[in-house]
């Protein structure tokens, strides 16, 4: 089905909520480096990969940014945006422009802001999500389990069957571990931890995904107070 | 009849000119900063080989004393991709450090879902090069993605006062200096450095097999001015990585016309919107490949494009597309033709396509291997031996 770009697509959003998000966008440290104006050329399009497969243009993008067409920005940041590779195949412009960039922070502020199409787009994204802020290490041995990847055929059910000896069976120490991609220290968790407190990203998934952020703060304040640190919370 | 100065294609010449580059060289920047007691520089240790980038500035890869930032996609799903890198510093009996006080980067966070914000990624960041710091090393970074993000956060580090506030302060907290190093570097860079002295070591001859290459999007498009470069490898107009170590092992690299596009990975896509990987990844570039090279592997440096290359072309046989191309890293490529074992080492049996064939191409006894690998394997089932060991991989 065809995009709809149209105003009115979202007609249900005041203009005023809509200027608001972009203003946000266009608040951000990164954004008098990612946008320099748009010649239309279609170089873009060109080299990105998801524009040979969805409804999809870098071009578009950057012309609804460089035009602030707030209506438009706002269909965009609830749609298209999670379409995009982020393989950066776009920084070719010959404006210097960075269409997958500048997608990057209106990402970035519709997680923020808790917008339902953020939420859909990252539904059945949880796990993955939950191992690099409780574990350390985003990608496990786990993971490859035939469920999860029907389409990689009979050789995801090899590997899960002989998972814990295929491990074993791996000459690096760090690596014989099946829950994550190797090793981490207990005192590098509580780091980790740590700077998520710090920096408030747990806030950002409490607006995307409540149910992995409260099982997310059990774990991490129980390994906390173990280490000591007790007097930190996710409230 | 006017003669214009006209040079044929094959006879120009590029050559890049640092002096003339369009961008500043960060690492002026980065030294300025530490006069001004920002932060502390680490240094790139000696011994240290300087290869061209795309500007023609000199980049430091260090050889030894070198931090393994793991990918946790290598670790976790094609391991033999890190034991290669491994094995190939034990073999030439390099001094590195295979931490435990390592997270990932948080890359893929970041660039699938957004659930990150700035500071946490600089922290994430910074907490690990100052983990190598204090252990006397210097960080080697092994996912591609890891690398392009890295080179993004020290490029935002170095423009944004307010971000190394923040950033110091939370290294105060966590009883960790402010590091920085000197230069961002991918494994795939040492391999390339390392690869005349590789080539002495081969011990299987390579030069009967063709290959085609797939350069990582975020090693040469995120910061590409810091990506190696190399007038001998398509003449400086585009990456010099993976295909320079192949042709010193003495491959024949074939050039297609979808070198430049990315290989479907896609972050989000991977997980949650495959078909656009697997459609992507099939169509736009194995098939290319096999149709304008046929070659005997395709080899890439990142483990995105290892996964996703080698895992779709298992949905693309069913749909009757041309596959059945290999998929290996050029740390596995680069260890085999030195005499690793194809299992115990590049551990061959995580990877989906089959490549046996291209094995017997090498006159190596899969089979054999196999059998010898299995024998490990049952010696840990038995209780035997509960891992098997580096001597036994060398063995
Ligand atoms: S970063 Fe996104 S917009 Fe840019 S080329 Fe890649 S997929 Fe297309
Ligand atoms: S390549 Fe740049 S200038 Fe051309 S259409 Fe895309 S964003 Fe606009």
């Amino acid at each position: 089905m065809a995009l709809d770009l149209s105003m009115n697509k979202h007609a249900d959003v005041s203009y005023d909520e809509k200027e608001r998000l972009f203003d946000e966008v266009k608040a951000d440290e990164r954004w008098h480096h990612v946008l320099y104006g748009c010649y239309e050329c279609g170089i873009c399009v060109a080299s990105c990969p998801s524009a040979r497969f969805y409804d999809f243009s870098p071009r578009v993008i950057a012309q609804a940014v460089a035009r602030e067409d707030v209506d438009l920005i706002y269909t965009l940041m609830s749609d298209s945006i999670w379409d995009c590779s982020q393989c950066f195949s776009c920084d070719r412009c010959p404006r210097h422009n960075s269409p997958g960039q500048i997608i990057t922070i209106m990402r970035e502020v519709a997680v923020k802001n808790g917008l339902q199409t953020a939420k859909e787009a990252l539904e059945g994204y949880g796990r993955i999500i939950y191992k690099i802020m409780a574990t350390g290490s985003q990608v496990s041995p786990d993971m490859l389990q035939p469920d999860a990847f029907p389409d990689w055929g009979p050789h995801v059910h090899e590997i899960s069957d002989n998972l814990e000896d295929w491990r074993k069976a791996l000459p690096p120490e760090t690596m014989h571990t099946t829950e994550t991609g190797w090793t981490v220290d207990s005192k590098t968790i509580i780091e980790l931890y740590l700077i998520w407190h710090m920096t408030g990203v747990m806030e950002l998934i409490e607006g995307i995904d409540e149910g992995l952020y409260m099982i997310l703060v059990d774990v991490m304040e129980e390994r906390l107070e173990e280490a000591g640190y007790d007097d930190i919370t996710f409230d | 009849m006017i003669h214009l100065p006209v040079l044929k294609a094959a006879d120009r010449k590029f050559k890049a000119d640092p002096d003339n580059a369009p961008t500043t060289d960060l690492r002026d920047e980065i030294f300025q900063l530490e006069k001004e007691g920002e932060w502390e520089v680490i240094r790139v240790p000696e011994p240290y080989m300087e290869l061209p980038t795309k500007y023609g500035r000199m980049k430091k890869i260090p050889l030894e004393k070198t931090w393994h930032h793991k990918s946790c996609g290598q670790c976790g799903h094609i391991p033999g991709y890190s034991t290669s890198i491994f094995w190939l510093n034990r073999a030439f009996d390099l001094d590195y450090h295979d931490p435990t006080d390592q997270t990932s980067c948080t890359a893929w966070n970041y660039y699938a879902s957004a659930t990150s914000n700035p500071e946490a990624q600089a922290a994430v960041a910074i907490r690990n090069f100052a983990a190598a710091h204090e252990v006397g090393y210097f960080p080697l970074i092994h996912c591609g993605t890891s690398f392009g993000h890295y080179k993004e956060v020290r490029h935002a580090l170095v423009h944004q006062p307010e971000l190394r506030r923040k950033v110091k302060k939370i290294m105060e907290r966590l009883g960790k200096k402010l590091v920085i190093p000197e230069e961002i570097v991918h494994y795939s860079e040492w391999v390339l450095a390392m690869k005349d002295r590789i080539a002495e070591r081969q011990e299987i001859d390579m030069s009967n097999i063709t290959a085609t290459v797939h350069p990582a999007c975020h090693y040469h498009k995120l910061i590409e001015e810091d990506a190696i470069y190399d007038s001998e490898i398509y003449g400086a107009q585009r990456t010099a990585i993976v295909t320079g170590t192949l042709k010193a092992l003495g491959i024949n690299v074939g050039d297609y016309s979808t070198w430049f596009d990315c290989c479907g990975f896609g972050f989000r896509h991977i997980l949650v919107s495959r078909d656009f990987s697997r459609s992507f990844s099939v169509q736009r570039k194995i098939e290319v490949m096999i149709e304008e090279v046929n070659p005997d592997i395709t080899v890439t440096h990142d483990t995105g494009c290892v996964t996703t290359l080698d895992q779709s072309q298992f949905a693309g046989k069913a749909h009757n597309k041309k596959v059945g191309l290999p998929v290996m890293a050029d740390s596995q490529v680069a260890a085999l033709a030195m005499g690793a074992h194809p299992y115990k080492v590049l551990q061959l049996h995580w990877h989906n396509t089959d490549n046996k064939a291209f094995l017997e191409k090498l006159g190596i006894d899969w089979q054999q291997k196999w059998k010898e690998f299995e024998q490990e394997v049952g010696k840990i089932k038995s209780g035997e031996k509960e891992f098997m060991t580096w001597e036994d991989a060398e063995s």
